[in-house]
């Protein structure tokens, strides 16, 4: 993985730049809002994909959208990169410093702002947590719907930066089926404000394209977030199959049979392992592939679901069946699949995260292909998956001390992510490309694809100074993406911008 | 005007170059049900998508379709209705509003327009829906996004962009949606009698319960006597309709507690499947719940909390017809022509509670001068005339419908 060669003259006039985005903070302790010394800056020298490290040229932390855009427009003006950077959870290196650029931290943006149970929205500033928004309006009866297995520490910027998912984002939606509005500074420090309280974009749906943009189109201080009233009751069933290929098939005949549950996850003998060892949520070890069932709604509906699903499981060969009695059992159900990532980070030096999405029917020929390719390598793998919407997250065991390993992980990842790709499935299905799968959107894209969407990058940050060396594998200047072809001299429309 | 009906996508990338090589507009139409919707287009070229037609492929198990972007949204809607599932955004068939047929809409022509019908506000918009699309941009280069599978966020998001867009950054050529099982049961509980801001209330009382509601309309007495459902059409008092959906125990069961809810209120009433659905395709396709003269026709979509002030407001300064759906979110206004379609009052409305309105239907000289779509802020204006850049340089789609040369 290669960043942007650090550009030598920003580095030179690193005292200077520390200086003037110090006076934006005349009225301040300068030392709350801009980070410089190497051993503060540590914190912010990597995301949660953290076999990539780089420490910034210096960190602002700024508390008003004021001082985002006056930190913005200095930047502009100087030529200064910027990388924005929510709770740094990011797996696929989205909020990794560069050595030449400003890390924009938004941590102090922690405030709700208003809830509104009239609209059935709330606004809140982009540094909340995300689990803060549902626990800020549960107690009224309402939730926020994606919630990410991070959900207690990323933020809700970070969420719409990377269009992020949830294990309930198969009945509710990713972060863009939630977002009502945001504000966003742009790279010259202008402020726009987008959507609101209000449903659907009147002109263009800028924030279809803001959602998921990684950081690249500008800085988002605001957010406007539909809520929704809590089911009356929740249930899950845990169920043991003898085969991964058994497990499948259940999933295919509950979705087949017009059940769509609140989530649907899946875990293999490894992660059943794993995750036991480390939650006792009392997994039963001898199958082969595991899948909770969370059936939500009104409790007449939920009673009927559940018999339903049960019914099907057991058509599919399932050899183990617990109906949950009570919230806490329910709890320890989710206990294991929700603590996965540190239940094999405890198995393994190190784990690598991947996360490609597959159309469901593909599910056990990828992981057979996934298992031959694991003894290819010699790295073992454990795989969790949101089963209800086909993405997949296999981990990738290895020990990074070990000389060359990392870089084996790395291309045994990258053949996963191929295979997903191959069977009709996509390179990312929430985690974001960032640095990590930049260099494999040419499986996906084509060049003219891969030009359209920079051409966006291009329209609301030309000199691309906002999170550069991310998402894009090749950097076209912004003029030469601008070309439009012009036939015998003329165009029409001359009074039409061109980039 | 030159008329080009492509049956594949090359035939049409075809006509695009040849008509940019010409330097020559192009107006893009699926089967022109909604012509009548956005300010009139200076074209040379007339490039009908309609021909391009056929669902590619279906995976019910899957839980989705990719069809040719000018197929029927009635084989669409057979197709899936075959195998139990629907398109949850419910799309709305505006044919019989600008006074065509029903029926004659295509998938690209919904996709182009983000045009969702009641169950919007559980469910999601039409852009919520689309999983990926091939266009063609005004270089001429076809140029594909996102893919067939629901989560996916593999790069810019360039299908929601297209979608809303009215033709006017590229032509789609081939589009991959979502898929959702249907509903196996369908109730509404109707509640007489309510005025504008009672009715607000009891929708956003019923969108705050855990019942699930899908749907929330509210009719005057008027609108209701136009609708040919039982006890709606003979109810001569408002009635407010709220939706539910889902497996028979439960829809039973939700619509006695929902009645209870809603009994303060007023009186209720229960439709079953025959006319809940009725009345809901009324709703959702507009046209048998406004007057039949040629009016002019709003569609504002706001804070649903402001349902009712903006509605009686504009009732009051412009003597609408008027019905709100999505609990009080969405606002259909039917006025006489006038100058403007009352521009000023509707804009000043906007302008006050936040969101947006379009002029939907008036006379082809008023969508010219008057303004159709939501004007925008100055920052907003600039990204978007820099989107319509990035995808259509030279300004051949669509020119106009929009904005004036744009
Ligand atoms: C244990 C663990 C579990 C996880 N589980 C899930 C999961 O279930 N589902 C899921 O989708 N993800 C998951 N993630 C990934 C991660 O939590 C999400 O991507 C999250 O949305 C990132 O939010 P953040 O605030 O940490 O953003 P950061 O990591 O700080 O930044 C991520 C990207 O967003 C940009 N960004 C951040 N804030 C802003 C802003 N205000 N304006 C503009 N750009 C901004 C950054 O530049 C960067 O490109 C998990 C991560 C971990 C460590």
């Amino acid at each position: 993985m290669q960043l942007p060669e650090p550009d030598p003259d920003i580095l030179g006039r690193r005292d200077a730049i520390i200086a003037g985005l110090s006076a934006l903070f005349p009225h301040d302790r300068v030392s709350d809002h801009v980070i410089h010394d190497t051993a503060s800056m540590r914190v912010f020298e990597c995301d949660g994909l953290s076999a990539y490290r780089q420490l910034p040229l210096v960190v602002v932390l700024p508390e008003t959208t004021e001082q985002v855009s006056k930190v913005l427009e200095f930047c502009h003006r100087g030529g200064v990169k910027v990388v924005a950077r929510g709770a740094g959870t990011s797996l696929s290196g989205g909020a990794l410093p560069l050595a030449d650029a400003v890390v924009l931290g938004l941590g102090k943006f922690n405030r709700i702002l208003d809830i509104d149970y009239a609209n059935r929205c709330v606004v809140a500033e982009a540094g909340v947590a995300n689990m803060a928004i549902t626990d800020a309006v549960a107690p009224d009866g309402f939730f926020y719907g994606p919630d990410p297995s991070s959900q207690v520490a990323c933020s809700i910027g970070g969420n719409i930066a990377e269009n992020s998912g949830g294990v309930h984002c198969l009945k509710y939606g990713l972060t863009t089926n939630n977002v009502l509005g945001v504000k966003m500074v742009l790279i010259d420090g202008r402020v726009v404000e987008i959507g609101g309280r209000h449903l659907d974009a009147g002109g263009y749906d800028l924030l279809g394209v803001i959602t998921g943009s990684e950081g690249l189109l500008g800085v988002i201080t605001e957010v406007t977030l539909r809520i929704l009233a809590s089911p009356e009751d929740v249930c899950a069933l845990l169920l043991g199959f003898p085969s991964a290929a058994a497990a499948g098939e259940c999933v295919a005949a509950i979705i087949g049979s017009g059940i769509i549950p609140a989530g649907m996850e899946m875990m293999d003998r490894p992660a059943i392992h794993a995750t036991e060892e480390f939650v006792h949520a009392g997994y039963p070890l001898d199958a082969e592939a595991l899948l909770i069932v969370e059936l939500d709604g009104p409790s007449p509906e939920v009673e009927y679901l559940v018999k339903r699903v049960q019914d099907l499981a057991q058509h599919s060969g399932a050899n183990y069946t617990r109906i949950s009695q009570n919230d806490a059992e329910r709890e320890r159900f989710w206990a294991g699949r929700k603590n996965a990532f540190p239940a094999v980070g405890r198995i393994s030096p190190d784990y690598y995260c991947m996360d490609g999405t597959i159309p469901r029917a593909r599910l056990a020929e990828v992981l057979v292909r996934i298992s031959e390719m694991s003894e290819q390598y010699g790295l073992a793998v454990a795989n969790v998956f949101h089963a209800g919407d086909g993405n997949l997250h296999p981990l990738i065991l290895y020990d990074a001390n070990v000389p060359g390993e990392l870089e084996k992980t790395e291309q045994f990842g990258s053949d996963i992510l191929r295979l997903c790709v191959e069977v009709g499935g996509v390179l990312t299905g929430e985690h974001g490309v960032g640095v990590e799968k930049r260099d494999l959107m040419g499986e996906m894209f084509t060049d003219i694809d891969l030009e359209q969407q920079q051409r966006i990058k291009c329209a609301f940050d030309p000199d691309q100074l906002l999170n550069p060396g991310k998402v894009f594998p090749v950097l076209h200047r912004c003029v030469e993406l601008g070309r439009a072809h012009v036939h015998g001299g003329k165009i029409p429309f001359p009074h039409l911008p061109r980039l | 005007m030159q008329a080009f009906y492509p049956e594949t996508e090359a035939e049409a990338a075809d006509v695009v170059r040849a008509a940019l090589s010409e330097n020559q507009a192009i107006q893009v139409s699926g089967s022109g049900s909604k012509q009548g919707w956005g300010r009139p287009v200076a074209a040379d070229v007339d490039l009908h998508l309609s021909a391009l037609q056929g669902i590619e492929s279906y995976e019910p198990e899957e839980l989705v379709l990719t069809a040719k972007a000018g197929t029927a949204m009635a084989e669409i809607e057979r197709a899936l209705a075959q195998k139990n599932q629907t398109l949850a955004f419910e799309p709305p068939d505006l044919g019989p509003l600008y006074g065509g047929g029903a029926g004659s809409g295509t998938l690209g022509g919904i996709i182009a327009c983000n045009l969702s019908g009641p169950a919007r506000i559980r469910s999601g918009a039409a852009r919520d829906h689309v999983l990926g699309l091939d266009a063609i941009g005004g270089r001429g280069e076809m140029f594909h996004s996102g893919g067939r599978v629901v989560k996916n966020v593999t790069g810019f998001d360039l299908s929601k962009v297209m979608a809303g867009s009215f033709g006017t950054l590229g032509v789609m050529t081939s589009i991959t949606v979502r898929a959702l099982p249907a509903p196996e049961k369908l109730r509404t509980v109707l509640v007489f009698g309510l005025d504008w801001a009672q009715a607000v209330e009891a929708m956003g009382a019923a969108l705050r319960s855990p019942h699930d509601i899908n749907g929330a309309a509210h009719m005057p007495a008027g609108a209701a006597a136009l609708s040919g459902a039982d006890y709606v059409s003979v109810a001569n008092r408002p009635v407010t309709a709220l939706r539910i959906e889902g497996p028979g125990p439960s829809a039973a069961a939700r619509c006695a507690a929902l009645r209870e809810l809603l009994a303060p209120f007023g009186e209720t009433e229960e439709l079953h499947g025959h006319n809940s659905g009725l009345l809901w395709r009324e709703v959702r396709d507009v046209a048998a719940l406004l007057p039949k003269a040629k009016t002019c026709i709003w569609r504002l979509s706001v804070p649903p909390a402001s349902g009712a002030l903006v509605t009686e407001a504009l009732i009051a300064a412009t003597g609408a017809e008027a019905f709100m759906d999505w609990g009080g979110g969405l606002i259909w206004l039917s006025v006489a022509p006038g100058l403007d379609a009352h521009a000023g009052p509707v804009r000043a409305a906007i302008a006050e509670c936040g969101g947006h309105a379009t002029l939907m239907r008036a006379p082809e000289a008023m969508r010219a001068a008057v303004p159709v779509f939501q004007p925008e802020d100055a920052i907003t204006e600039q990204l978007a005339a820099r989107l319509k850049g990035v995808f259509d340089p030279t300004g051949v789609f669509n020119p106009g419908r929009m904005k004036p040369g744009a």
